[in-house]
């Protein structure tokens, strides 16, 4: 496989690139910060078993124009692509987002608008490749607005209904278009947050990811116990869902 | 009772003989048996603690991230994996935040023909031997257990079943990148800024906070071990067999059964081993090892003299057989990790591990009257007890290894337990001995200054970098005096 990983330096994003890695995958990391971007892919190439190919491109979630460039010069240095994969999203809490309008701006920009944006760069080049795989990182979250996280499970809400009619239009032309919902995972992202029953590690999220796109499975939970959590919290009525604080 | 519509409210049925009750609730249950409740009247959940492997907590919390260097900015301590038995990683008093380097795991360089390998701090031994070991490479030095950190190595410059041959992990560091106090990223070697580097290896994280390592990895023939297994009736023999072993064999370790007494007294196991040779190992890599967790705290009493007892009769008298074979290297280098969290067996009191070195200046037979002390103060209810014979003196400051035998015991915490560490601390102060403060938790300040001339002239290259001693531990303000 030849991946492009955006936010491969951090969290589940990392876990999932070493174990890309791992077995034998050609990588190309996307993000915004060149030296952090090597110093990542050099963690690969020396866990890599077969020390092949891992590259870097900058890419930056913030700056639409760099979406277009990036995937082309990751196809360059990969010699193909047939995989590319999103991991990179912002998070802030609910109480600062709710006083801070420019943080909410930048967080609705970047984990909607611009992963949007960026997924039709990446359906566009993938399409003209004969497809592939496009495996994006949503979240339970987007399920069901819970009051921690109503602005960033906004985001998440529009971006897996987004993915949802990615996969149903472009499936036949051979484009999977594959939406993780990870639940609750012990990164950076969620450091400081009390972790939940059933909260995940990345690495196990990684193995999850990396099976969904070998199987071209639509949608994944992950760990997988949150297909049965969120089942049952989809169908709590509304009164009981105003009630609940997590 | 507060009762608002817009909070969220409970309900708390008393009559179904529940056991919660909040305690702004005592003595305002009035009339029935159901009663409403406004949930700002409850408890506040407890404040978050922080401990070390011995599970003896202080209020804390670890900052997380990747980017270290971001994270040390201002911050008191950092903190590995935690595997330190006592305070080594817990925030001073009144201060609550420690940074944590655990997700700054990036292998940054490798160099195939000579071993070098530069990774950030928080890689985890367990982590490096995934990747190396079945490519026939292994870290010069490992501690006994893979759940640390290389941070964490260096801090406490930790030594292993090889010390006779290797020395100390520091012995084989070539760089470290280290934050200091005053924020400046400062790279250390043993040839650039030589004081501040040979202060960091075994300076316990007090220097500076380590952000990158460098060391030189081993070559290995294959990634299995030969071990072989011996029996000694007490610890004299234990003891003379393990300095003749060291002489052909690479690792050695003796487990002593710490309940025996008299003629008995410290009879054990010695466990020796070297890296197999491609004919006589299977050819496959090891597999992953399986491991047990121990899913909750076991009752303070699980642990107790007769069950110590009957244990340490199975693994003495068990060792007839069983005495050469072809071992997996991750069961023999770390026989305890096969259990994970295993510190929960001593319960929700805690314990400690109390480890020293006797110097060989103290004569053949220092370990026998340690011993002796031991069962005297009434410390001899050890579960775990390791016997190591240490040869030269690393070059870190306050490195621990020092030629002699070194002793690792573990002690549930109890009452009794300051005054049974007291009195081996004075045994071991009189046999011009030291003790290891990766383990410690209960060593007093004028103790470990009796036992550490070499304090002084750790301390002078710590002020010099650090003159406002802005990084603390709660070891630190207990055994060096810091203000809290």
């Amino acid at each position: 496989m030849k991946a492009a990983l955006l936010g491969g330096t951090r969290g589940i994003g990392r876990a999932l690139g070493r174990l890309l890695a791992e077995k034998g995958h050609d990588v190309c990391l996307l993000g915004r910060n060149v030296e952090d971007l090597e110093r990542s892919a050099d963690d690969l190439r020396i866990r890599s078993a077969s020390g092949k190919a891992v590259s870097a491109a900058l890419c930056d979630l913030l700056r639409p124009e760099t979406f277009g460039p990036s995937l082309d010069e990751a196809a360059a240095k990969l010699e193909g692509l047939d995989c590319v994969i999103v991991t990179a999203a912002s998070f802030a809490a609910q109480e600062r987002l709710e006083s801070d309008r420019l943080l909410t701006r930048e967080l609705l920009t970047t984990n909607f608008t611009n992963t949007v944006l960026f997924c039709e760069e990446a359906r566009e080049r993938l399409l003209a490749r004969g497809g592939g795989t496009l495996c994006v990182l949503s979240s339970v979250s987007g399920e069901r607005a819970r009051k921690p996280v109503i602005l960033y499970g906004a985001t998440k809400a529009g971006l897996s209904a987004y993915l949802e009619g990615l996969d149903h239009k472009f499936r036949s032309r051979g484009l999977k278009t594959i939406t993780v919902k990870p639940g609750f995972v012990k990164t950076g992202m969620t450091a400081g947050l009390a972790p939940p029953p059933f909260a995940g590690e990345p690495e196990g999220v990684a193995k999850d990811i990396l099976n969904a796109i070998g199987r071209g499975t639509p949608v994944v939970y992950t760990p997988a116990m949150w297909r049965w959590v969120m089942l049952g919290i989809r169908n709590l009525p509304r009164f009981a869902m105003r009630r609940i604080e997590f | 009772m507060k009762v608002s519509r817009q909070r969220p409210r409970g309900r708390i049925d008393i009559s179904s003989g529940g056991d919660y009750q909040p305690k702004a609730l005592e003595g305002k249950v009035s009339g029935g048996f159901v009663i409403d409740f406004d949930i700002d009247s409850m408890p506040r959940p407890q404040t978050p603690q922080l401990s070390g492997w011995g599970r003896i907590p202080v209020p804390g919390r670890e900052m997380l991230s990747e980017d270290l260097r971001e994270l040390t900015k201002n911050a008191t301590l950092t903190r590995g994996l935690g595997r330190s038995y006592g305070d080594s990683s817990l925030p001073p008093p009144g201060r609550f935040e420690v940074a944590s380097s655990v997700l700054a795991d990036r292998i940054l360089a490798f160099d195939e023909t000579s071993g070098a390998l530069r990774a950030e701090a928080g890689l985890s031994l367990r982590d490096l031997l995934q990747v190396f070991l079945r490519r026939n490479w292994f870290p010069p030095v490992s501690p006994g257990t893979e759940f640390v950190t290389l941070g964490g190595m260096v801090a406490a410059d930790v030594h292993g079943k090889n010390h006779h041959v290797e020395g100390t992990f520091g012995a084989h560091v070539g760089e470290i990148l280290l934050r200091v106090a005053d924020g400046r990223i400062v790279r250390c070697s043993p040839e650039l800024e030589p004081e501040l580097f040979w202060a960091t290896v075994g300076g316990m994280g007090l220097t500076g906070h380590i952000l990158e390592v460098e060391f030189r990895m081993k070559r290995i023939p294959t990634p299995w071990i030969f071990e072989e297994r011996e029996r000694f009736g007490n610890v004299d023999a234990l003891i003379a067999a393990l300095k003749r072993s060291a002489k052909e064999w690479p690792f050695t370790v003796g487990w002593i059964d710490g309940m025996a007494r008299g003629r008995s007294l410290g009879r054990g196991v010695l466990n020796r081993g070297r890296w197999a040779e491609p004919r006589e190992a299977p050819s496959s890599p090891p597999p992953p090892i399986r491991r047990l967790t121990v899913p909750i705290d076991f009752p303070n009493w699980v642990l107790n003299k007769w069950t110590i007892q009957a244990f340490n009769a199975l693994i003495y008298h068990g060792h007839v057989w069983n005495r050469q074979r072809i071992a997996h290297p991750e069961s023999f280098w770390y026989p305890l990790d096969k259990i994970l969290r295993w510190n929960r067996i001593y319960g929700p009191r805690g314990f400690t591990q109390y480890q020293c070195v006797l110097p060989d200046s103290a004569g053949p037979s220092a370990a026998r009257r340690f011993l002796e002390v031991l069962v005297a103060a009434g410390g001899a209810d050890s579960f775990l007890c390791v016997i190591k014979d240490c040869s030269t003196e690393g070059k870190g400051m306050l490195s621990f290894p020092r030629p002699g035998i070194s002793i690792a015991l573990d002690l549930a915490v109890h009452p009794g337990t300051q005054s049974i560490v007291d009195r081996l601390n004075e045994a071991v102060i009189g046999d011009g001995g030291r003790i290891y403060l990766a383990k410690d938790s209960f060593t007093r300040a004028e103790h470990f200054r009796a036992m550490e001339p070499r304090l002084e002239k750790w301390s002078e290259v710590r002020r010099r970098w650090d003159p406002d001693l802005r990084i603390r531990s709660a070891q630190s303000v207990r055994v060096l005096g810091d203000p809290a």
